[in-house]
């Protein structure tokens, strides 16, 4: 069984295998058909059109099943890995281990944002940025220069205590649990992470950075938790919502899986907290 | 100033070629999984829905070198898009979207969001540090 584990706990081995799968994944192709993917729906979630894996009640199971199949053709190169979660409101600044050169690396020098250090710099030679919005092929960043603050974990809890899973309209101006951790609404949780790292996390294109899938896992895991902290709150809607998934509706690209499927994490993987 | 002006000219065929390839009904699967390619051949699926927002002023400056400009779209990529505007920076269309609460976000800048789209475009030339954007076809 798949345990996901806090990104801080892991050990030097564990690190360097999930690092090498990456790059494997970035090297046979396979990386860039997710960036490719994320891109595509980024670009068409509308509010008042059909939206699918964002500003939408199926963001949650959307990327829970992003990350599933990212996670699972990982495996595919080393069965040893699984995601880490990024808790940012406790790994809140640019010292964190997170950033350090043997994992992702650190912030994007002043000049141009580009990564200088760790295994994704492109003076590394293994990480072209290919799905991208504009002309520049390096990974980037600039930790902490357009928002300064991580979300708290008082913040967190604020979000955590919210009874209802989602509401009517059903996209950014939605009220809820959702779009409060989504962020278009409120203390503003996984919208302002993406926002606080820069470089392409803050565009469409965001899983070009491999911190991409240890936010999500964090995100997903605050999912997790409150459904402990809810047990009688269910997915919402339940039917008959146009241009929304509804629980027991497909969701695109995969059309064989419902937010129902995706409501019990444990069938995929556990975590390391209890 | 030769380069700028070159620019303008080749973006300006950028609005037709993305109009004549945004078909309305077929691009609906085209979100999958596939091979390495730019974003700028990303699925764009078409949709509907959306309401014109006419009351929005064009604008056209040069704001820290890059010629910025936005107008309301009366046709082609944006008007299927749903922005109901278009905003280029140096003639290439910078794909952009307006929320619920009337604020916009772009491709550049996804996750945060702007009061009008001249800040937008403007926040999208800060965030390029001089990159051209890849044309959205």
């Amino acid at each position: 069984m798949t345990i996901r584990k806090n990104q801080a706990s892991l050990t030097a081995d564990e690190k360097k295998r999930f690092v090498n799968a990456l790059l494997e994944l970035k090297r046979n192709g396979t990386y860039d058909t997710f960036v490719t993917t994320h891109n595509g729906f980024i670009m068409s979630d509308t509010d008042s059109g059909e939206r699918v894996g964002h500003r939408s009640p199926s963001f949650l199971p959307w990327h829970r099943r992003f990350l599933l199949q990212f996670e699972q053709a990982l495996q595919a190169v080393d069965p040893s890995v699984a995601l880490p979660y990024w808790d940012w409101t406790t790994d809140r600044d640019a010292r964190s281990s997170l950033w350090a050169p043997d994992f992702l690396g650190g912030t994007g020098r002043s000049r141009d944002g580009q990564v200088m250090d760790g295994p994704f710099a492109s003076s590394a030679g293994n990480w072209n940025i290919n799905v991208r919005v504009d002309g520049r092929g390096y990974l980037r960043r600039a930790l902490g220069a357009s928002v300064a603050q991580l979300p708290t974990r008082a913040e967190v809890d604020s979000v955590l205590a919210m009874t209802t899973y989602d509401t009517a309209p059903w996209n950014s101006a939605s009220n809820g649990f959702r779009n409060h951790l989504e962020g278009w609404r409120g203390v503003n949780l996984h919208n302002r992470v993406h926002v606080w790292v820069g470089g392409q996390m803050a565009t469409g294109t965001s899983p070009n950075d491999p911190v991409f899938w240890m936010h999500h896992a964090f995100i997903d895991k605050l999912w997790a938790d409150w459904q402990k902290r809810h047990p009688n709150s269910p997915y919402l809607p339940a039917a008959g919502t146009p241009d929304v998934v509804d629980l027991h509706d497909t969701m695109r690209p995969w059309n064989d899986v419902t937010p129902a499927d995706m409501l019990d994490h444990t069938r995929h993987y556990t975590f390391d907290t209890a | 100033m030769s380069e700028l002006t070159r620019r303008r000219a080749v973006g300006a065929t950028v609005g037709a070629v993305a109009a004549a390839a945004v078909g309305a009904g077929v691009a609906r699967a085209a979100t999958a999984p596939r091979p390495t390619a730019p974003v700028g051949r990303a699925a764009h699926n078409g949709h509907g829905g959306h309401t014109g927002h006419g009351s929005l002023p064009a604008f056209d400056e040069v704001f820290q070198g890059r010629r910025i400009q936005g107008a309301p779209a009366t046709g082609g990529h944006h008007a299927e898009h749903g922005a109901g505007y278009a905003v280029r920076i140096d003639g290439r269309e910078l794909h952009i979207m307006r929320n619920a609460d009337g604020t916009w976000i772009s491709v550049v800048n996804h996750y945060e969001t702007y009061a009008d789209p001249r800040a937008l475009a403007r926040a999208a030339v800060v965030e390029l540090q001089g990159a051209q954007l890849v044309p959205m076809v």
